[in-house]
């Protein structure tokens, strides 16, 4: 097995360029849709609520993932610490996409609204109502948001700096065109 | 990014490529530089950063705290009311037009408000005519309908901007501590659609109950029934006791008033929904159906209890005319939208003060009012 020491296993890769692109939409349906009193902010909501249902059950497939199928080892000259911001930074991002949609579940219950996934698919409330709880949880849910705008940024930087300068294989271990 | 230094920029990759020139590194860093700084202002384009005049909520809510004061842990409109509790005794009659449980046969219980509008939640009851109903039905599945609604027939205009320009130019001069009469004068001139309102007003009394009033959902909306089908739709709240009747001089008679009916017996209304004619305005709230549209007694709401809101469960709950319940739809009234947005900020302003968050407005800014 030889090709699992340089690349991610296929359903790591899947995983990742689906996720990549329902959170980065996410990330600007979110901070759009709060800035915004059009018509735009209502259907904004709509996908906002059962995409973030999504990522929250993707990210679980992809830890079940992850925690089956160690990923490629680094590169043995990466200094180490590039080697520990990038576990760090890994790891933040899984965090960030298991706890960004419970808070967010988690505040709407606590504001006593029905969580609506859809016209008639309702959630069942994760959080006793409570106007206390329900601010806490809306301004972390936009707190959290914002830092991983800024992990995603680190992390696509990362990657255009493996695959572009150090061209060392860790970009292409998640495109998968890596032969060898 | 930042540059590693511990890398010799021209190493060669460890997949043994060519190495890099010292330019040709310096452009791939600005490259990824480039596309990172594009992110952020996208990002920043779309969260409104970067487009300081387009009209957001925090504008409007901004606006409304211009005009009235700051007042922690109260609605930024709406301020003065009460709480009251019941129940919608459902007629079945409006099942035909909408799959919302709510309009089956049987009850749905409710938390609801009264209020009057404003941000001051001391002003005297006399002070304006317009008093507002607002009721949140909690249906058994879990699902919910939320609607403010308002003792007039229209609203004064029929977009988000233009309420935004009424409430600019009705914002007390630093001067005097109240509106100027010319920029209010101005901005009617300016917009005919407000009209129909200023007719209604001109004859419109400040009311000694909120049992008597009538309550109009103004903005349309859009019933769905079990086939599908869609049906525009407006409502209103019509009172079973509709003598009238002008306040008194007690600043907070109406108060008073409702805790001494309802100490005497449940207070009834009928909710009137009217379907529209094709070609009759769902987006525009500054003009009414003709007459004689279609009207069905959805059924009876039934009020029992009333509570201070300080302490009600009416507290807490945001009645966002959008949280809607599978077979009511919003149409396409900008107003909507625009409602659901500026409530959700005044919402998360008013709970970040009970909670006492960091940054939130204190009593001390009310204090010095």
């Amino acid at each position: 097995m030889t090709r699992s020491t340089t690349q991610f296993v296929l359903a790591a890769r899947v995983l990742h360029w689906l996720m990549a692109a329902m959170i980065l939409s996410m990330l600007f349906i979110g901070i759009g849709m709060v800035a915004s009193v059009s018509e735009r902010h209502e259907w904004l909501i709509h996908i906002h609520k059962p995409l973030g249902i999504a990522i929250l059950l993707l990210a679980v497939v992809r830890l079940i993932v992850r925690l089956r199928n160690p990923p490629p080892p680094l590169p043995a000259d990466l200094p180490a610490i590039q080697k520990f911001a990038a576990h760090a930074s890994h790891w933040l991002l899984y965090v960030l996409m298991l706890v960004i949609p419970l808070v967010g579940w988690a505040m709407l219950s606590a504001g006593g609204y029905p969580v609506m996934l859809s016209d008639s698919l309702r959630l069942p409330p994760i959080f006793p109502a409570s106007a206390a709880a329900f601010a806490i949880f809306r301004h972390a849910h936009a707190w959290l948001a914002m830092l991983l705008f800024l992990t995603f940024l680190a992390h696509l930087g990362a990657a255009l700096y493996h695959g572009l300068i150090r061209r060392d294989g860790v970009l292409s271990s998640m495109i998968g065109t890596r032969r060898r | 990014m930042n540059v590693p230094s511990e890398f010799p920029p021209s190493a060669a990759s460890s997949d043994g490529k060519a190495p890099l020139s010292n330019r040709s590194v310096l452009l791939r860093f600005a490259l990824i530089g480039a596309v990172l700084l594009l992110t952020v202002f996208a990002f920043g384009y779309v969260g409104g950063w970067l487009a300081p005049s387009r009209l957001t909520a925090q504008r409007m809510i901004n606006q409304l705290q211009a005009n009235a004061g700051v007042f922690p842990g109260y609605r930024r409109n709406h301020a003065k009311g009460v709480c009251v509790a019941g129940y919608f005794d459902s007629s079945g009659q409006a099942q035909t037009f909408s799959a919302a449980q709510v309009f089956a046969p049987g009850r749905t219980p409710i938390v609801g408000r009264f209020a009057i509008p404003g941000g001051n939640p001391y002003a005297p009851d006399g002070s304006v005519p317009i008093r507002s109903m607002a009721l949140r039905f909690s249906q058994a599945n879990g699902q919910q309908w939320r609607t403010g609604m308002n003792s007039m027939p229209v609203f004064p205009v029929a977009t988000p901007q233009a309420f935004f320009e009424q409430l600019q130019a009705q914002q007390p001069d630093p001067a005097t501590g109240k509106p100027n009469p010319a920029k209010i004068a101005a901005f009617f001139a300016a917009h005919p659609e407000t009209a129909a309102f200023l007719a209604w007003v001109k004859t419109a009394k400040p009311s000694a109950s909120f049992a008597t009033e009538s309550y109009w959902s103004l903005n349309a909306f859009v019933l769905v029934d079990a086939n599908g089908e869609k049906h525009a739709v407006r409502w209103r709240m019509v009172p079973e006791n509709g003598e009238t009747a002008t306040g008194g001089s007690d600043p907070n008679y109406l108060d008073a008033d409702l805790t001494q009916r309802l100490a005497q017996g449940q207070q009834r209304w009928h909710l009137i929904i009217t379907l529209a004619s094709p070609g009759d305005p769902t987006n525009d709230a500054t003009k009414t159906w003709p007459a004689d549209r279609r009207e069905i007694d959805a059924g009876t709401l039934v009020l029992t209890s009333t509570t201070p809101q300080e302490s009600g469960a009416c507290r807490d709950i945001n009645y966002d005319p959008l949280v809607l319940p599978d077979g009511i739809q919003a149409s396409d009234d900008p107003l909507l939208p625009a409602r659901s947005a500026a409530y959700a900020t005044s919402y998360l302003r008013r709970t970040s003060e009970e909670a006492h968050l960091p940054g939130t407005a204190t009593s001390q800014t009310e204090a010095k009012r």
